[in-house]
């Protein structure tokens, strides 16, 4: 059985992290599972953890009233969810929910921000990365919005012209 | 070029508004036309428009294959022609996918919405055997499941070669990916070294793919676009279709990326 700090260095969010760094974090980390249907976290709930996606499809989604779950994007293997551990009220912006049989390794929200005040060096590294995934996000988002395959713009679609 | 009289022998709805037709000629005889390339239609009374070929191109004798979205006056008129009706063709026109450079390489094909039924020739040609490609990769992007072209053969492609596909808005009932078609791209391996890369799709889906080939290793000159202006006499002497010094309809609709970049990055063009 492999161990966690193996596992860790095989997650493509840490490549290249120092070997010293990854047995620090295995301090905060644990595997978990997850089968069919079941949630890694709850919208609006105490965001206490972190998630490396090792196998299996993970929904991000929002509830909308009258309509229901709605997903806004799917995770796979060599995923991450979860950055709301960062920041207070640390609160899950967002379910996620297991499409399939979820293996994923779960890193303590309190524990890693501890780590990092510890070690700043740590932190900023780590800091990097949320962006770098946060930011490929957003631009993911932007397109999204786009409606690419839709209607051509000058079909309708509103300009920010004053 | 005068239109010559074709027929339609076949019409498919892929999705509301979007149709695929199979033509033949009314003289008979053989319609040569690579993949890539295009035809002007002509629904009569309506106007002309310029449609890729959709469908195999192993056999000159085989039915002409165009999919079709209904967007403006022509295109409307084509997607309403129902089977036996008449409809004319000018073509083929323009410079196809350069097949011959994916000779023993592993070919990447990338497309978003529509652009597929450029694309869809070259998986025809893999598939039987007739396309020198060493490996295929197919990324595909569309609005929602149910506006997929070629629904019935996404199946046999997917037990065929490796084909990724992604939605922007799905239910969870969808077995692919929820999100945009560069989210799969970024994290698949490719073989980036040696991979010939085609891309077909709304302008900035290619200009977000392109982002991320380039950051994986990918270079300029391995990628070839299929763009789209409006064009109209489709031989280069109006100027509707003028794109920096080329003309879509003459030069292209296929460039290589590394020849048309400086013009790519020009918002107004």
């Amino acid at each position: 059985m492999k161990v966690v700090t193996t596992l860790l260095k095989e997650h493509p969010f840490f490549t290249g992290l120092a070997d010293k760094d990854l047995a620090f974090l295995s301090g905060c980390t644990s595997n978990s599972h997850y089968k069919e249907g079941e949630y890694l976290a709850r919208e609006n709930t105490p965001a206490n953890h972190f998630f490396l996606i090792r196998s299996g499809r993970v929904a991000v989604e929002t509830f909308v009233p009258n309509y229901g779950p709605l997903c806004l994007m799917t995770l796979h293997g060599g995923d991450i969810f979860g950055w709301s551990w960062l920041y207070p009220p640390y609160l899950s912006a967002f379910d996620a929910r297991a499409l399939t049989s979820v293996r994923s390794l779960k890193l303590g929200g309190q524990c890693l921000r501890d780590k990092c005040e510890k070690e700043p060096r740590l932190g900023f590294e780590l800091m990097k990365r949320f962006t770098k995934v946060a930011t490929e996000r957003l631009q993911a988002a932007r397109i999204q919005l786009l409606d690419l395959y839709g209607p051509h713009p000058s079909q309708g679609i509103p300009r920010c012209d004053p | 070029m005068i239109p010559e009289l074709w027929r339609v022998t076949h019409r498919r709805e892929e999705f509301p508004g979007t149709i695929t037709l199979s033509l033949t000629r009314e003289a008979g005889g053989p319609s040569p036309i690579q993949p890539g390339q295009f035809n002007m239609l002509y629904a009569f009374g309506a106007g002309e428009a310029a449609i890729s070929l959709s469908g195999s191109s192993a056999s000159p004798a085989e039915p002409l294959t165009h999919t079709i979205k209904g967007q403006g006056l022509a295109t409307q008129a084509l997607c309403k022609l129902e089977v036996g009706t008449q409809l004319g063709i000018r073509g083929p026109f323009g410079q196809g996918w350069p097949t011959h450079l994916a000779a023993n390489r592993p070919l990447v094909i990338i497309a978003g919405g529509l652009g597929l039924a450029p694309l869809r020739p070259l998986i025809y040609s893999f598939l039987k055997g007739h396309l020198p490609a060493r490996r295929l990769q197919v990324f595909y992007g569309a609005r929602r499941p149910e506006e997929m072209l070629y629904q019935p053969e996404l199946g046999h492609w997917r037990s065929s070669f490796e084909l990724v596909t992604s939605v922007d808005h799905a239910s969870t009932d969808w077995n692919g990916h929820i999100g945009v078609i560069t989210d799969p791209l970024r994290v698949t391996h490719l073989e980036c070294n040696d991979a010939l890369v085609f891309v077909c799709g709304p302008e900035i889906m290619m200009r977000f793919c392109i982002q991320v080939l380039l950051h994986k290793g990918v270079t300029e000159s391995n990628i070839y676009l299929s763009m789209e202006r409006n064009m109209k006499c489709a031989i280069g002497i109006c100027g509707h279709c003028q794109w920096g010094p080329n003309f879509v309809c003459k030069d292209g609709p296929v460039f290589c990326y590394r020849d048309i970049r400086s013009w790519f990055q020009i918002n107004s063009l």
